[in-house]
């Protein structure tokens, strides 16, 4: 069944069926469940040239540490493939198993040694933070620089996506990528129509490298105009259409910065603008966005490029809205993440880190650049053209945003994914660069389809029935942006991925997440419900934007509900639907039985009342009774049961008084007593050891249940 | 219709009730009584007016009685016992009614009508059948803002619920009048001219919430598990203890005269008593005040055989002081103190941080500050919240609650809650602990008996600590939002466990706005002695009464429920901890959206039972059909 032979590769995997595995228990559940219990590498040379980075494919003896709590550590074997690490706990019978996708991996550290080894921290694209020990020093430094090098690929094909090769044939796979087309999607809104049609002109990628061969333009602009407009534009990315709102005939644009420096102007540039205006009969005027803080927009004008002059333009209103930068934004999530991360920080720690952070303040700006748009559209019905510089990072963000808000059709599943197909794939986001699918340039990382999709996730919150998907259908393509499993996110541009001819050597994620679609519906979603019809009103008072905690610690199970309202409804949906079923049949069998003994009839009248159980909740007992460390570590660790029985429990506890600290707090005055402030517990976690090794002498005397 | 009661009517009682009455028809007989009275108004007339304003509320119960005669001679006896403070209301109403006042109120629209202060209710009315009134008791108003352009004035109204309401008064006298009659009705004094005791439900008291948790049945059930306990009648006559109920439940081997020895060894003589049992290992949950140890150590053998007698042999227990060691150290030299390790051998003390209520107090007021600002600033936003320190309150109120059951559910250990006065922080703990521990805690029923033995018997100053609220303008004497960050800390575990209580969010909403104002007696008073001398379970009607009508309760039952035998553990990290928006961001907000989802999900619920019905009521159909033919049929 697994075809490949690896030697580094457990043997335990190789003989078990991986769909026997509890791909819940395994962060990365889908791969598996794709390949259909088959591992196998199409690109045997790039693998063997991967294998070359693995300087120790085995380490015996490693701990895995609970972040959340330091002292429960599990042991087993970590395994380095080319594709994954691979941590396969020992001992207990349902084994724990990690696996982690290199391409995930956002980088490795290696930390001081402790007594128990020497500790090394996997930080991941996914926010997955995975720390383990190591007993050997050289083994840690292998183990360091192999995964360092295997997470930082050079070339597009050592990416999972070329060797990751589930169970389909060819042609299933040339299917998968026909799942989405953004022609059908264009003409689900109305085009082309006699004011919009697809110009050939970038059929060759030849205008514009980093737009789609197909693009939607004014019928009434010739090809000079859009050859001369687009020489006036960062990067040749002229004026196009993006949405086109049906209702009204007004549109949403996109466009990069003109090259206007203080003084140039460009005819054409300025007819096309006239052209798009004047498509939308409705309206004498159009807005032109642009999307950074003004400042920036000026600085831009010392490089010749920089905005649009109103002087010049007949009837365009410009408006700026000051979304920071690619480099801000990186370093404000870095700031989160660190955050998020914090083990537990006090109250005050967390508030401001989250402000000092900035994150929620940019994502606020985000939408509110969506907002104006999107009622500019709709309720004013004038077109609006967006641009940042190059037209590829905040452009898109906002221009999906005002979709998302003006179109219900975005709230729904496939809608989402046409969305992302079209504003961020189709029109040339750098993914590769954005998300450092390969090693290079840092700077040029940046979280900027997070933001959208968390934009997404703040609506969620504010209209609970107007989304079909929930949020871990964001969160699904969150991670596969990054994980690289699929070809759809690998690339720059539409013209690289046809030069790597993806759609050849890689899948399509779409129609696998449209496979697995009822784990991302929203049962609470009505699209018939008014809220859900047209535009969205969002609120922007800043308490309406919160931390999207089920992202950001999305591995730390303890900090989520302990049992989750959304998969309690979804299981009660899918039982209704059963039901509904189940009757069906009844009143068939029943209306056939009637006719037989339609003499009998009346007998049935008597009304038969039964009282049912519930539905059955999908409650994570194990998880629900498991203590938190409340005394901040103090505790020694909650008790170690998490995957015990109930009967088990008792004999599991773990000694209060044995893990006392040997406290030599300075405001800890009360000599007599020995106890230690506990009130002060946070600041003194770090330094605590991660074994149970600092035994205070008199546990014996003072547990009452160590006997 | 006729109107019953006709003498009352000749008497002009009635009249101003005119303007509260809904019904159209009975509303056009009156008015043309009313102007009849007008013109022959009297000094006598004045006073029945005022009387009638008064007790107003009863009016729809005689109206809609079938029974007139005896309604209204009920209504009657209510005027002559309340005929002595007829004329302080009187006194403090100077503008009964005005005309064309605007009220605007964030989210809905703006309403014109009728603006009438009663003794208790300040009433806007647009006088049309279809827009619903506003009726405000004066005891839910917290503070008044006056502004004037040129004779048209505006009241701003900030209520204890936290809601803003903006009353617009044409005539600068009218708002002066309604201004200060607002003050001094909202502030009243004297806890028997309160609503409660004026008002008369319009239902029927089924099942009368006075008598529904008493302490001797909760002692039955105790008895039921162990007999290591009684209940003793030391406090009787509440003079051992001032706030402690008449029944205490302490250890058997303890006689009365030891508890009295405790009692004046502990702050406020709240010796310690028993607060939890639980049932799974037997361990227990004792709560006290501060002992009073003072500068020199002070000690009280009686006190350390009471806490020990808790004990199993050979185990130990825990302390949990709620306050930190600096501050239980500074308190020694108010003559209070902490159990030395010395004296109590067997019992290890843990210090937390709760903080104490003049603390607590200014963080609702910052925490609502915050809330109510229209700034559009991410940044000021979060760092108010922060500067606030509600959630670090609730982080702490938690996390001392979730030890205190660690302890007694996985170390095994008995506990004995304080801080201390032992009315506030130790009561969050124990009654948060409870809920962490018994499922029973986590039904309706259960927690309307939690709230009543942990808070109401155990001696919460309600009444003290709920006079005032977020816009308080003047320096706080001893308000503190205690009972309103227990209740938070209740909803962020409700959030954590949505299927988990019988009761939804609105439940814990209600309850908050009960303690603060209410028409019924429940939260009256700051002790049991306090409450049995006002005689609040004859002359009120206890919230309990209301909540557990059937009617009632359909808004406050959690449609995911389904109980959940196992201890909660709920996760104390800042990540995990929400702001209760429901409370404090709730009238800044519009919740169409939120309810549209309630309502789907209620829906959702309550489609799949139907089914299920329908299905077994088929299968059962079906079964009965194929038995019946079997002979015949072979599929």
């Amino acid at each position: 069944m697994i075809v490949c032979d690896i030697t580094a590769f457990p043997k335990e995997i190789q003989v078990k069926d991986p769909a026997a595995l509890s791909a819940a228990r395994r962060p990365y559940g889908e791969s598996l469940q794709m390949t259909g219990g088959a591992i196998t590498l199409q690109a045997p040379e790039v693998w063997w040239s991967e294998m070359e980075h693995i300087r120790m494919p085995k380490v015996e003896n490693v701990r895995l540490v609970d972040r959340s709590y330091s002292r429960r550590t599990q042991v087993g074997t970590l395994y380095l493939t080319a594709t994954h690490t691979i941590f396969v706990g020992k001992g207990s019978e349902d084994r724990n198993e990690l696996w982690v996708l290199h391409s995930l991996v956002c980088n490795v550290v290696k930390h001081k040694a402790s007594q128990s080894g020497y500790p090394l921290l996997i930080h991941c694209k996914n926010f997955q933070v995975i720390q383990f020990i190591i007993p050997q020093e050289s083994d840690c430094h292998d183990v360091y620089i192999s995964l360092s090098r295997l997470s930082r690929p050079e070339k597009y094909e050592e990416l999972y996506c070329f060797s990751f090769n589930p169970n389909v044939d060819k042609a299933e796979r040339e299917h998968s990528w026909d799942f989405l087309d953004l022609k059908a999607e264009f003409s689900r809104m109305g085009l082309p129509n006699k004011m919009w049609h697809i110009t050939p002109i970038n059929r060759e990628y030849r205008v514009c490298d980093t737009y789609p061969a197909d693009l939607f333009v004014p019928k009434s602009v010739t090809l000079p105009v859009i050859v001369g407009s687009s020489k006036f534009r960062s990067r040749g990315r002229f004026p196009t259409l993006s949405y086109y709102c049906k209702e009204n005939h007004a549109t949403i644009c996109r466009s990069s910065q003109p090259l206007s420096g203080f003084s140039a102007r460009c005819l054409e540039d300025e007819q096309m603008l006239q052209a798009i205006m004047k498509s939308n009969p409705g309206s004498r005027f159009m807005y032109v966005v642009d999307t950074r803080p003004k400042l920036n927009a000026m600085a831009n004008r010392a490089a010749g490029k920089g905005y649009e002059n109103e002087d010049n333009y007949c009837n365009i209103k410009f408006q700026f809205i000051g979304i920071e930068n690619i480099h801000v934004m990186r370093n404000s999530q870095q700031k989160l993440i660190e955050v998020s991360a914090l083990r537990s920080p006090s109250m005050g720690e967390f508030l401001l880190g989250l402000e000092n952070s900035d994150w929620l303040r940019h994502i606020k700006s985000i939408m509110e650049a969506g907002i104006f748009i999107s009622k500019a559209v709709a309720e004013e019905g004038v077109s609006v053209l967006v641009h940042c510089s190059d037209g590829w990072d905040r452009t898109a963000q906002v221009c999906s945003v005002a979709s998302v808000l003006l179109d219900p059709y975005y709230r729904t599943i496939k809608g989402m994914m046409v969305l992302i197909e079209k504003d961020w794939v189709s029109f040339g986001h750098k993914f590769s660069h954005r998300c450092g699918h390969l090693d290079g340039e840092a700077k040029e990382v940046s979280p900027v389809i997070d933001q959208f999709l968390e934009c997404v996730w703040q609506l969620m919150e504010q209209f609970p029935c107007a989304f079909e998907y929930n949020e871990k259908f964001l969160i699904s393509i969150h991670n596969h942006v990054y994980s690289c499993h699929y070809g759809n996110f690998i690339c720059n541009s539409q013209k690289e991925r046809k030069d790597l001819r993806i759609k050849e050597k890689t899948h399509s994620i779409w129609p696998h997440l449209w496979e697995n679609k009822l784990d991302f519906m929203n049962p609470l979603f009505k699209p018939e419900q008014s809220q859900n019809q047209g535009l969205l009103r969002p609120s922007t008072a800043p308490y309406c934007f919160k931390y999207w905690r089920r992202l950001y610690n999305r591995f730390d199970r303890e900090l989520h509900p302990r049992q989750s309202e959304l998969d309690c409804l979804m299981t009660i949906k899918e039982e209704t639907q059963q039901l509904e079923e189940e009757l069906a049949l009844y009143e068939q069998k029943l209306a056939v039985l009637d006719k037989e003994r339609a003499k009998t009839l009346y007998m049935q009248k008597g009304v038969l009342d039964s009282k049912q159980p519930l539905w059955s909740l999908p409650l994570d007992t194990t998880l629900a009774n498991t203590p938190q460390d409340y005394l901040g570590g103090f505790m020694g660790g909650a008790p170690n049961v998490f995957t015990l029985q109930q009967g088990e429990r008792e004999s599991a506890e773990l000694c209060l008084f044995g893990d006392k600290p040997k406290s030599s707090d300075a405001d800890n005055s009360d000599q007599e007593s020995g106890v230690a402030d506990f009130s002060s517990h946070s600041s003194g976690e770090e330094s605590l050891p991660s074994e149970d090794s600092g035994k205070d002498p008199d546990s014996d005397e003072t547990g009452p249940n160590k006997a | 219709m006729e109107a019953p009661g006709a003498t009352c009517l000749r008497s002009g009682i009635r009249i101003c009730a005119v303007l509260f009455v809904t019904n159209n028809s009975l509303r056009r007989k009156l008015e043309k009584l009313s102007t009849f009275v007008s013109v022959t108004a009297s000094p006598w007339m004045e006073v029945a007016i005022k009387v009638a304003i008064l007790i107003q509320i009863c009016l729809p119960s005689v109206v809609k009685s079938n029974n007139g005669v005896e309604e209204t001679r009920k209504w009657r006896c209510q005027v002559s016992c309340t005929a002595q403070n007829i004329m302080e209301f009187a006194e403090l109403i100077k503008t009964p009614r005005v005309d064309g006042v605007v009220l605007h109120r964030p989210f809905m629209p703006t309403v014109e009508g009728t603006l009438c202060l009663t003794g208790h209710h300040l009433i806007l009315s647009s006088r049309q059948d279809n827009t619903e009134e506003l009726w405000l008791l004066h005891a839910n108003i917290d503070s008044i803002e006056k502004r004037f352009i040129g004779s048209l004035g505006t009241i701003i109204v900030k209520c204890k619920d936290l809601r803003v309401i903006q009353l617009d008064i044409p005539g600068m006298e009218e708002c002066l009048n309604i201004a200060s009659s607002i003050e001094a009705l909202s502030t009243l004094d004297s806890v028997s001219l309160m609503y409660p005791f004026f008002y008369r439900p319009l239902f029927e008291v089924i099942e009368d919430g006075w008598q529904l948790f008493v302490p001797e049945e909760a002692f039955k059930d105790l008895e039921s598990m162990t007999d290591e306990w009684r209940l003793s009648e030391v406090n009787k006559d509440f003079s051992v203890c001032p706030s402690y109920p008449s029944l205490l439940t302490v250890p058997k081997d303890i006689d009365d005269e030891s508890l009295c020895k405790a009692a004046s060894f502990r702050h406020g003589g709240r010796f310690p008593v028993l607060s939890y049992y639980h049932k799974k290992n037997g361990m227990v949950m004792m709560r006290a005040a501060q002992p009073l140890t003072g500068t020199n150590g002070r000690r009280c053998k009686e006190d350390e055989k009471l806490i020990n007698a808790t004990l199993c042999a050979g185990k130990r227990g825990y302390i949990i002081d709620t306050r930190t060691i600096a501050v239980a150290q500074q308190a020694k030299a108010r003559g209070g103190g902490f159990e030395q390790e010395a004296n109590y051998p067997q019992w290890r003390r843990i210090h937390k941080a709760i903080e104490r209520s003049n603390v607590l107090q200014e963080s609702l007021i910052k925490l609502v500050e915050a809330c109510n600002d229209q700034s559009h600033s991410m940044d000021r936003w979060l760092s108010k919240l922060e500067a606030s320190n509600w959630q670090s309150h609730v982080k702490e109120i938690l996390t001392t609650a979730c030890l205190a059951a660690q302890c007694i559910d996985r170390e095994g250990a008995s506990v004995l809650v304080h801080g201390t006065e032992g009315t506030d922080s130790t009561l969050q703990v124990t009654s948060l602990a409870q809920i962490i521990l018994d499922p029973a805690c986590r039904t309706i029923r259960g927690f309307e008996a939690l709230i009543e033995r942990e808070w109401l018997q155990a001696g919460h100053p309600f009444q003290q600590r709920c006079a005032q609220s977020a816009y308080s303008n003047g320096k706080p004497r001893s308000e503190a939002p205690v009972f309103l960050l227990f209740l938070d800390c209740v909803w962020q575990i409700l959030r954590q466990f949505p299927c988990s209580f019988q009761f939804n969010e609105n439940f814990l909403i209600m309850l908050f706005e009960h303690t603060y104002a209410s028409q019924f007696g429940t939260f009256l008073g700051n002790s049991v002695g306090e409450r049995v001398k006002l005689q609040l379970s004859q002359k009120t009607v206890s919230l309990w009464s209301w909540v557990n009508r059937p009617q009632e309760m359909e808004r406050f039952l959690n449609p995911l429920y389904e109980p959940n035998n196992l201890v909660i553990w709920p996760s104390v990290a800042p990540q995990s901890l929400l702001l209760w928006e429901g409370v404090f961001l709730r009238w800044n907000r519009s919740t169409k959206c939120l309810d549209e989802a309630y309502q789907e999900m209620v829906h959702i619920i309550e489609y799949n039972k139907e089914l299920q019905n329908k299905v077994n009521s088929l299968r059962r159909q079906l079964a009965q059909l194929e038995t019946e033919d079997n002979p015949l049929q072979t599929p």
